[in-house]
């Protein structure tokens, strides 16, 4: 990570389409008349989703509509590193975890594939339709390697498969996120190691319980004490 | 009260106070860089670690650490002085160590702590960053890498001053403090942030590379930039005033003092009147003391007194202006005033023309009421503080005349007077409020009063508060108007008021003791400027007398409340001008009407046995029942709206209008391009 400044050409203005718009409206009902300004990180979200990043005019008109100062919306945009604040790649934003699990299996590759295709990172590749970024740890540690493109992981990968997922990308394809390996969720790789047995899902092994399990022990029953 | 231990020592404390208060209470002084008494406590330096028990085992940041009964605290076992030394090591990675070349040495938070805690040596042997300077204007340098990210700054910014235009960008390690896209800090009180800032981060534009602190000559005097007569530092070395810095008082300025008090002063070395001048075939030539002394009193020797008038200015000690009315009218003039804006203010009882609240006070009101005044530039300081009672919250303000950003939220009720003579009977909001209200506050402005329905504005005003049962407050906007309106230095019986005076052929005599606001193009008099610069005054004299600016002269001065306060001379007055009451005493004896007093102290004695009420220094008399009933005249209102005083915050006096500081930020402020410096 380095200094998070505004990108040097911004456009002339901005403003939020109609559909955006609602969105807004929704966030801002959220929080209660005169904490509107919580609604800043939503509303920068959906400047990003509308126009892929957020530019300074943005800035101006979101600490506008939530009615705060512009440094204070300056200060959340450069804080948090999933604003972009320069233009990205038409087709896809790439964001390559590097992280120890990820690194340790075989992330190295994924950076390398990056690197060659599109140069350097943090910029847009040459012609215009990627982007990528190294990025630290995004929870999908039990599917190392992993990329997120755009708004969704691609997990399992190996140099080839994504090579071949972001050739995808640039032909204007949307391939199916999840496993290159097509397993499911996070199960191990090649089908399941245990509980294999069928008997215990064809229910011949359930019988009644007698006690719940952690309950309190039945008070024995005495006699009453003499009077 | 619970009792905490410190070291060991029991000590009682208030609930609420935190573990660091707490220790200042037992005499233990803790280090700290982003604690600051009148901000929001951050917590982000870790300076102040100590150790409390019960508690984890580990150093706790004091600061943010509210006290418990039964607390013991300890605060300098070896794991608090190891915690901090870790602390300092940590913050000196990646300071720059440019002491010698920073402004901020000999006077730096890190720099002394750093003796304490810090090791004489690096283990640290990687880059250190660098961080790009930021713009924040004509007054505030930035040298952002020796910053150490307290966010003092941006806290005072926007708590005190309530322009949040500084912020602290990105994250981790590679958080910066800077302004949106390098706009300039638009507050009357931002270089306040360079006293804040503990380390040379932000240090003087004006004052840059000038000098050190040890080599400078500290002189506790009081402001004349505005009537609130804040408690200042006049640092100086050999004749010239380098800086201005604010001094501690509670009763006034807390610790802020406004953007002019502190770099007008580049003002006092420029178009200075360092000699007499004497007018002849419409050039000013040098002259000698004897030469234009001799000429004045052959002047006011040759006229009739009805046709000699004097008018004080605005930034006027007592002394000067006592002097003046005693030789005036020992002559029998009546022609005096010290009013040049023409406020109808004057007669009637002491209270008023004062600010009864006082300053420190009206932080009890709970409904005030502004009228013809802007108190953003007409006093910062105090509005810091209306916004500090405001964000307290339980507080209703009403303004009637101009409609600006004063920082703080308030009912916008009207522009002129027939708003206020109908507030009355209004149904507003405000004027529930106002009726509820347990003490209310009028805050009368010289906007309100300097009009030319001034008397009847007053006396509506009057009604209002009578009405509500307000504390009458005038919030002046020159130094010397309260001392003045005390001394009586106003017109006679048949007297002429100032703008009378300059009126064409009035006199034939005009005396200006350091008057610059008024326009003297009519004026046909033979006309006396005794005074500083060579402004308004200046350049329509037909003798130039030079006196001492508020600097060079031991001086008392009454502010808006009423309070008397005694200024110090820091340096010496300019070349061959003298201080101004030691003129007018040699001015008297070639008129044959000899003052009774050769030295100040007899002047003051004087002073004080004419009048008993200006014997009580630093005094705010406070809580007198006005009567209201007393105050203006009834009459016609005008339908004008009110303006405020102060047009130009920067440009308000002869000081003001020659420091180039001031030029520079007036130019930012009006959004001209910036006159270069160099």
């Amino acid at each position: 990570m380095s200094v998070r400044r505004l990108a040097a050409n911004q456009p002339e203005s901005f403003a939020f389409s109609p559909a955006t718009l609602k969105e807004v409206k929704v966030w801002i009902a959220k929080y209660p008349a005169g904490r509107q300004q919580s609604a800043v990180i939503p509303l920068l979200w959906l400047v990003q989703k509308q126009e892929g990043w957020v530019s300074e005019p943005a800035l101006r008109v979101v600490a506008e509509t939530l009615s705060m100062p512009v440094i204070r919306v300056y200060e959340v945009a450069t804080f948090y590193t999933m604003f972009m604040l320069e233009p990205v790649g038409s087709h896809a934003l790439v964001q390559v975890c590097g992280t120890t699990p990820c690194m340790l299996r075989g992330a190295g590759d994924l950076i390398s594939v990056c690197q060659k295709k599109f140069g350097n990172r943090d910029h847009k590749s040459a012609d215009g339709k990627f982007y990528w970024q190294e990025v630290e740890c995004m929870g999908a540690c039990s599917n190392a390697p992993m990329a997120a493109i755009n708004d969704f992981y691609y997990e399992d990968l190996t140099a080839e498969t994504f090579e071949a997922l972001l050739d995808d990308f640039a032909a204007g394809k949307k391939p199916k996120p999840g496993s290159a390996i097509a397993r499911q969720g996070s199960s191990p790789e090649g089908g399941a190691l245990v509980l294999l047995d069928p008997s215990l899902y064809d229910g011949t092994r359930a019988k009644p319980i007698k006690t719940l399990p952690n309950a309190p022990p039945k008070a024995r029953k005495t006699k009453a004490p003499a009077p | 009260m619970p009792i905490a231990k410190v070291n060991g020592v029991e000590v009682e404390f208030e609930p609420g106070m935190t573990v660091l208060q707490v220790a200042e209470l037992a005499g233990e002084e803790i280090p700290r860089f982003c604690y600051h008494e009148r901000l929001s406590i951050a917590g982000n330096c870790r300076m102040c670690l100590v150790e409390v028990k019960p508690g984890p085992p580990k150093p706790q940041a004091s600061c943010a650490l509210p006290a418990a009964e039964g607390n013991e605290i300890f605060t300098n076992t070896p794991m608090v002085k190891k915690a901090r030394e870790g602390v300092m090591e940590f913050l000196l990675l990646n300071h720059p160590l440019d002491c010698p070349i920073c402004d901020q040495g000999g006077e730096c938070d890190l720099q002394d702590q750093s003796v304490g805690y810090g090791r004489d040596d690096s283990r640290y042997g990687g880059d250190k960053r660098a961080v790009e300077e930021k713009a924040m204007g004509p007054l505030i340098k930035t040298v952002m890498t020796r910053c150490i990210q307290c966010t003092r700054c941006v806290r005072f910014i926007t708590e005190v001053a309530g322009v949040p235009d500084i912020g602290l960008i990105s994250r981790g390690e590679d958080v910066e403090i800077t302004t949106y896209l390098g706009k300039a800090v638009a507050s009357e009180l931002s270089a306040n942030v360079i006293d804040l800032c503990p380390v040379g981060a932000l240090t003087s534009k004006p004052y840059a590379f000038n000098a050190r602190p040890w080599e400078l000559k500290k002189t506790e005097s009081v402001d004349v930039m505005d009537a609130l007569g804040s408690a200042i530092r006049v640092d100086s070395r050999g004749a010239a005033v380098l800086r201005v810095l604010p001094r501690l008082n509670e009763e006034i300025n807390e610790e802020w003092i406004s953007d002019k008090t502190r770099y007008a002063v580049d003002g006092l070395g420029r178009q200075r009147l360092d000699r007499p001048y004497i007018r002849e075939a419409g050039k000013l030539r040098p002259a000698s003391w004897a030469e234009a002394l001799s000429l004045v009193a052959e002047k006011l020797k040759g006229a009739q007194p009805d046709k000699i008038g004097a008018i004080a200015g605005d930034l006027q000690d007592l002394e000067s202006m006592k002097a003046t009315k005693d030789l005036f009218s020992a002559l029998g003039v009546a022609n005096l005033d010290c009013r040049q804006d023409g406020m109808a203010l004057g007669a009637g009882p002491r209270e008023s023309w004062l600010f009864n609240s006082t300053i420190a006070g009206i932080e009890d009101a709970d409904v005030i009421l502004l009228v013809g005044t802007n108190p953003r530039v007409e006093a910062p300081v105090l509005n810091a503080r209306l916004r500090k009672r405001w964000l307290a919250g339980a507080l209703t303000i009403g303004v009637i005349g101009e409609q600006a950003d004063l920082t703080y939220g308030y009912e916008y009720l009207g522009a002129g007077p027939a708003t206020l003579s109908g507030l009355a009977k209004s149904k507003s909001e405000f004027v529930k409020a106002l009726k509820a209200a347990k003490s209310p506050a009028i805050i009368l402005g010289a906007g309100a009063l300097g009009r030319a329905d001034g008397a009847a504005v007053t006396a509506a005003a009057a009604g209002v508060a009578k009405t509500f049962n307000m504390t009458w407050n005038v919030l002046h906007s020159a130094a010397a108007r309260v001392g003045g309106l005390d001394l009586g230095f106003i017109p006679g019986e048949d007297g002429k008021s100032a703008s009378d005076m300059v009126a064409k052929g009035a006199l034939d005599v005009l005396f200006l003791l350091g008057a610059d606001e008024l326009d003297l193009s009519k004026s046909t008099a033979f006309t006396v400027y005794l005074g500083t610069h060579g402004d308004a005054g200046a350049h329509k004299a037909d003798v130039i007398l030079p006196g001492a600016a508020y600097t060079e002269k031991d001086g008392l001065y009454v502010n808006t409340e009423g309070r008397v306060q005694m200024g110090q001379k820091a340096v010496f007055p300019k070349g061959e001008a003298r201080e101004d009451w030691s003129i007018l005493r040699a001015l008297s004896e070639r008129v044959g009407q000899t003052l009774p007093y050769d030295t100040l102290a007899q002047l003051r004695a004087k002073l004080f046995a004419d009048h008993p009420v200006l014997g009580r220094v630093d005094h705010a008399p406070s809580g007198a029942m006005v009567d209201l009933g007393a105050i203006g005249d009834k009459g016609e209102l005008s339908d004008q709206p009110f303006a405020n005083a102060v047009k130009a915050f920067y440009l308000t006096n002869p000081v003001a209008r020659a420091s180039v500081t001031m030029a520079e930020c007036a130019a930012q402020a009006s959004g001209a391009a910036m006159i270069a410096a160099e």
